[in-house]
């Protein structure tokens, strides 16, 4: 799959991945002979059969309790939580269970699952169809989160998702889904957890983002190029654990950071960025540490207008990188 | 508004066991759990365990369970009143009291959790928390690897008639039931809910009546009767084994302790109502089983309960002088090592 969409390297590395191991099995709602809401796991209930693609009752509890008990019996389920919105009755299950199976066990049992959701805006889903929650997750020593932002990660993750002997929670973003291409090359391996990537290098400031939000950021980087402004995107690709020693590279190096995110301003993953380049590299700082974030309301609304509102604009990246480079 | 009658099947003991071995085994492990319960009780009011979870009363239904299965094959996923059921598996009493104790050595999880949150990779005796309910939909998952495999392996999953109440339980039952999986839903009924009686907990008479709402069999048996419980049990693995599926087992029975030893139950039960609890523990019960059936008299039983206090006491000494877990090791097994 040299070039294809994110969407396309999710289903084809869960295909590969299925058949080069048969302990990996998917459930979760509409996932077997519907193929998913989206597709994304279409064609793998016929290549795989319905005891490994697994249709599930609409109950998120059970998907991930299931998931859970599957995993401490020798297989690697993947579990597909249909949005993200809705993973929040699962909450109790992957916080007070898959997190903390080994911790509590004294190392004795571990929780290999791989949690999936699309997650994000700009798809008109209104309040439940567009959360962002890798926030909640964050504060949770014990689970791994990932959201990729292209399709070479969006395999490479996957595959290391699977292959970890630990929960990971791997948010996919909607709005790449179909919109966002790019080369997978052959044989492209897992991709680390925990490492970030420069997506773009730049001299006078860093932008610190993952998930659809970089490729906003690219395009801001872009925008400001021609006004002489050289800006880097780092994308963190792990959101937990979190690669400290390149957002304090990318801060020694610039000395001027921002952190761009479309989930919600207060308790998002700006701040641990923020605290986390000011206690080890603050005398790199030539500036604030800005944020750019989903603003502080509940949910994303479903009209154009008001959900355009909400996600961070190329624009206002843009706005933001300008404002950086003139401090 | 008339109540219906139980849609649920009220297992009766069998008339002839004829099994003296297991008889006699399965009343060593009920005396064995209630002397190291009143233990650990004891641990706790002279102030050197600083809290203990009792289950007094519950033996009958928890050996009754056990003995049904194949220790080391099955899984078994507990909750923190399953004392009994975990010596039955095969837990010992220095491996409770290092859990009790708190020490690095308890096989259970080092001390990290509070007593009796048994586990055991060995005994296929899976990890759980304190959350109630939770390790419903666990029991679904391991009988679904079981399943996929092809393995004959059932899924042993114990909890409170409190637990039934919650969505995991809802949750975990519907999936077993759908998939036709090899897990047994036993709910011990003891009446409460820390202090919520079971009329505050469900409209209707009988927790084995919910099986009627997931197309599987719920049988009702005497909880502290541990043949019968024995006795359903092994129905409820047979039809497992033979792919027919889930049960839900109910095994009433009564908590003749507090919740814990933070608890006081005063506040809403009887002392009357305890008593007369007290006046059908299961305890003597299999022990009049015993001795109508010729297999114990009372000079075997006091060397029985000499043998299980000597037990109790050197299982106390071994783990008070057990090392505590090192402070250096707070940070471990967050993740894979």
């Amino acid at each position: 799959m040299p070039i294809c969409t994110y969407l396309e390297a999710i289903r084809d590395t869960l295909f590969d991945e299925m058949t080069r191991d048969e302990r990996v099995i998917v459930l979760g709602e509409d996932v077997g002979q519907r193929g998913g809401v989206f597709g994304v796991t279409r064609g793998l209930q016929a290549a795989f059969g319905d005891q490994r693609v697994i249709d599930t009752p609409l109950a998120e509890v059970g998907i991930a309790g299931v998931a859970i008990g599957a995993a401490a019996n020798g297989l690697r389920p993947v579990a597909e939580i249909q949005f993200a919105d809705y993973i929040h009755p699962a909450f109790d299950q992957i916080v007070n269970e898959a997190s903390r199976i080994r911790y509590r066990s004294n190392g004795v049992w571990g929780c290999p699952i791989v949690v999936r959701a699309p997650f994000g805006g700009g798809v008109h889903g209104g309040l439940y169809h567009s959360q962002s929650v890798e926030a909640y997750y964050c504060h949770v020593p014990g689970v791994k989160v990932v959201v990729p932002s292209t399709p070479a990660d969006a395999r490479g993750l996957l595959l290391a998702a699977i292959r970890d002997p630990d929960p990971v929670l791997y948010f996919e973003h909607k709005a790449a889904y179909r919109r966002i291409r790019g080369d997978v090359p052959a044989g492209h391996d897992a991709v680390p957890l925990g490492v970030a990537e420069v997506k773009r290098a730049g001299e006078h400031l860093t932008a610190i983002t993952y998930g659809f939000a970089v490729h906003t950021c690219l395009e801001a980087a872009a925008a400001v190029e021609q006004e002489g402004i050289s800006a880097a995107v780092l994308d963190l690709r792990t959101l937990l654990p979190l690669d400290r020693e390149a957002i304090l590279a990318a801060a020694r190096q610039s000395g001027k950071i921002m952190v761009v995110h479309e989930d919600t301003r207060t308790g998002g993953l700006a701040g641990e960025i923020a605290a986390t380049i000011c206690e080890a590299a603050f005398e790199y700082l030539d500036a604030p540490i800005l944020r750019v974030t989903g603003p502080d309301v509940p949910a994303m609304p479903f009209s154009q207008v008001l959900e355009a509102a909400f996600i961070p604009t190329a624009a206002q990246v843009a706005a933001a990188m300008r404002e950086l480079a003139r401090y | 508004m008339e109540r219906q009658e139980p849609a649920t099947q009220l297992i009766a003991r069998p008339p002839e066991p004829n099994e003296p071995e297991l008889s006699l085994t399965m009343y060593r492990t009920m005396l064995l759990s209630r002397v190291l319960d009143a233990r650990m009780l004891a641990l706790n009011r002279q102030g050197r365990v600083p809290f203990v979870v009792q289950c007094q009363g519950h033996e009958a239904a928890q050996v009754g369970m056990v003995s049904a299965l194949r220790r080391g094959q099955d899984f078994f996923l507990l909750y923190y009143r399953d004392l009994a059921a975990a010596l039955a598996i095969g837990v010992t009493p220095r491996e409770v009291m290092l859990g009790v104790f708190a020490r690095a050595d308890d096989p259970s999880c080092g001390g990290r959790q509070m007593p009796e949150h048994f586990s055991d990779r060995r005994l296929r005796i899976f990890t759980g928390s304190s959350c109630v309910g939770t390790q419903i939909p666990h029991a679904a998952g391991i009988a679904l690897a079981a399943n996929i495999r092809g393995e004959t392996d059932v899924a042993c999953v114990s909890f409170g008639e409190g637990a039934t109440s919650k969505g995991d339980f809802h949750e975990g039952v519907n999936f077993a039931a759908v998939h036709r999986l090899p897990v047994i839903f036993f709910c011990q009924n003891n009446g409460y809910a820390i202090s919520e009686r079971v009329d505050r907990q469900m409209a209707v008479r009988s927790v084995a009546d919910r099986a009627t709402a997931y197309g599987i069999p719920g049988v009702s048996v005497d909880g502290n009767d541990a043949i019968a419980v024995l006795h359903a049990t092994r129905e409820a693995a047979e039809r497992a084994r033979a792919g027919d599926g889930p049960t839900l087992i109910e095994a009433r029975t009564y908590r003749l302790a507090p919740h814990t030893s933070d608890d006081d139950d005063r506040a809403y039960r009887s002392r009357e109502e305890v008593d007369d609890w007290r006046r059908r523990d299961p305890i003597d019960r299999m022990r009049r089983y015993l001795e109508e059936q010729s297999l114990l008299d009372s000079a075997a039983d006091e060397a029985l309960r000499r043998e299980v206090a000597e037990a109790v006491d050197d299982a106390t000494r071994f783990a008070e002088q057990a090392a505590p877990p090192d402070p250096a090791t707070l940070g471990r097994h967050v993740y894979a090592e």
